[in-house]
């Protein structure tokens, strides 16, 4: 009895705040708009029984998912998301690694200090790190000011309102998810191992190379999806740093969703990004669970 | 163990990386000239400026009372969630049900915040306050209930079995033995859930109404425009306010970790 209604409450609130309304996603990216507003073409006629349910699945198409395919700008929007993750990701890894790689290296007293330096900046505002480089990379600001004052340019580089900008946010905010699973995986490293190799006459770059960079890989792997899942749907950066040809899914919804009030469209969006994200997120379990086993 | 040379400048660099951002924009808030690119002296009147500024204290307070809401009843719900994933064993539709924990993990923002606007208007509720609440609270709990469970799986059962064995109801099995024994996650969990609610704009944006206006949606349309030193302050506090709150949090449960070290060595000599 009581096991029923522990399990009930939990369960039944997501399926109400979650699963439904995904449900409703799906309904709207398949109906009509209808006068701007809701409520949307078809609609179920439950009076009619099960013939106003075959009225309701008849009345459903896939118009707006065509519409996605005939506007270049869609499918231009998920490229370029795709795009900006994946080159993100990488100089995540290239700002991280080498980090993570020192945090293990370093002193043994240290390392609880530097991860929760790491861990930090995750429990500021998300909308304030952001912020934070608006007033760096403007054409006025302080980057710019320091590097004309030291006598690199005399003209000032216009970073804020590009992608230049966009991939430094996402490295600065992303950063801790990197680099804490490539360090839980550089933490365990046996460094009986590295000396090994280098007294059989391996050189400093081959250790690594044979030793280090494989032992480090699931953290890597781990790191990256962390960085790679998120940053697809991505809101925040873009607008704030991004400019007019910053094309990313997360802001067209936004703005087909609060500017043109376009909800079919919009919902029609949302379930093809769900799509896509499938696959890295499966791919991610997969390398999650090969961990696990592999720990045991 | 002596650092080289190369992990002492990848150190220095990542950890600038991470920090110089906030500490100009902390050193920034106490300028004195509007232009806020442009150092004309240490000032604090940001600050005033900032607490006389009614739409700010008014979105302030709304997101602190969304924050305390939501992530309290997240904590419970997680709490309870990650109970029936770890110790319910099987029931009908547990695939179903640790799916929809671990699902809007990786959910994007905008679609969480689309869908439940859909619901909220589909079930024709206004919208402000108690729907961002709702929200939150959705996704904050999944986040408590991953945080739970992982304590949960690594604790003894036989503790709870005893404490049956011996005569004690399943609640008061849970309140007197489970309960302080997954503490420290439960209230990670909430301080978690807390800091998520306070940091949300998107979601909140989707699912709030006119009448409820939270401090990131304020923030967002006013950063738009640029950087101003209102902002510059405003950040500071919050910065301010987070970093001593996670530096006490992690001094007390080294503290409770120490004591309960030293308690158990007392058991065994005794």
């Amino acid at each position: 009895m009581y096991r029923r209604l522990l399990i009930a409450v939990p369960y039944l609130w997501l399926l109400l705040l979650f699963l439904v309304p995904f449900g409703i996603v799906l309904k709207i990216s398949l109906s009509d708009l209808a006068l701007a507003r809701p409520p949307y073409l078809p609609q179920i006629d439950v009076s009619k029984g099960w013939e106003g349910i075959a009225n309701f699945l008849a009345g459903l198409d896939f118009e707006n998912y065509i519409w996605l395919t005939e506007d270049d700008l869609y499918w231009k929007a998920y490229l370029s998301s795709l795009r900006i993750a994946s080159i993100s990701t990488a100089l995540t890894l290239l700002v991280g690694y080498p980090l993570a790689y020192s945090m293990a290296r370093a002193p043994r007293e240290w390392q609880p200090t530097l991860v929760m330096l790491v861990i930090l900046p995750f429990w500021t505002s998300f909308l304030i790190r952001v912020y934070a480089w608006i007033g760096i990379l403007s054409t006025e600001g302080y980057l710019n000011q320091f590097l004309m004052s030291v006598g690199i340019i005399d003209v000032p580089l216009k970073i804020l309102n590009t992608n230049t900008a966009v991939y430094i946010g996402i490295v600065y905010t992303y950063l801790p998810f990197m680099v804490l699973p490539i360090y839980a995986a550089l933490e365990r490293l046996d460094g009986s191992l590295l000396e090994a190799a280098e007294d059989l006459g391996s050189s400093r770059a081959g250790a690594f190379w044979l030793i280090t960079w494989p032992l480090s890989r699931p953290g890597v792997v781990a790191g990256c999806f962390l960085v790679f899942i998120p940053v697809i749907g991505e809101f925040v950066i873009p607008s704030l740093l991004g400019g007019s040809g910053t094309l990313m899914i997360g802001k067209v919804l936004w703005e087909e969703f609060f500017s043109n009030r376009d909800w079919p469209v919009a919902s029609a969006v949302a379930i093809v990004l769900l799509l896509i994200l499938v696959i890295p997120i499966v791919l991610f379990q997969r390398n999650e669970d090969r961990a696990r086993e592999a720990e045991r | 163990m002596r650092l080289s040379w190369f992990n002492t400048i990848s150190l220095t660099l990542g950890f600038a990386f991470l920090y110089l951002p906030m500490v100009i924009l902390v050193i920034y808030s106490f300028n004195e000239s509007k232009l806020v690119t442009v150092w004309a002296g240490f000032s604090t009147k940001w600050y005033g400026e900032l607490l006389k500024n009614e739409e700010f204290l008014d979105a302030a307070w709304v997101t602190i009372r969304v924050a305390a809401m939501s992530s309290t009843l997240a904590t419970v719900l997680g709490t309870l969630a990650a109970y029936v994933l770890v110790r319910a064993g099987r029931f009908a539709g547990r695939t179903l049900f640790s799916g929809m924990i671990y699902a809007p993990l990786v959910m994007p923002e905008v679609i969480t915040g689309l869908s439940l606007l859909l619901l909220f208007i589909g079930l024709d509720i206004d919208r402000g306050v108690m729907t961002i609440v709702l929200a939150h609270t959705t996704f904050s709990m999944c986040y408590v209930s991953v945080v739970v469970s992982s304590r949960l799986a690594s604790f003894d059962t036989s503790l709870e079995e005893a404490a049956l064995d011996l005569g004690a109801s399943p609640l008061n099995a849970f309140f007197l033995v489970t309960l302080p024994i997954i503490a420290p996650a439960v209230i990670a969990g909430w301080l978690l859930a807390f800091t998520l609610s306070l940091d949300d704009l998107v979601i909140a944006s989707f699912t709030t109404g006119p009448s409820a206006t939270t401090l990131p949606i304020k923030i967002f349309s006013a950063v738009r425009l640029g950087v101003s030193p209102e902002i510059n302050a405003l950040s500071t506090l919050m910065i301010v306010v987070v970093t001593v709150g996670v530096i006490v949090a992690s001094l007390a449960t080294k503290r409770a970790a120490v004591a309960r070290a030293r308690e158990e060595l007392a058991v065994e000599r005794s």
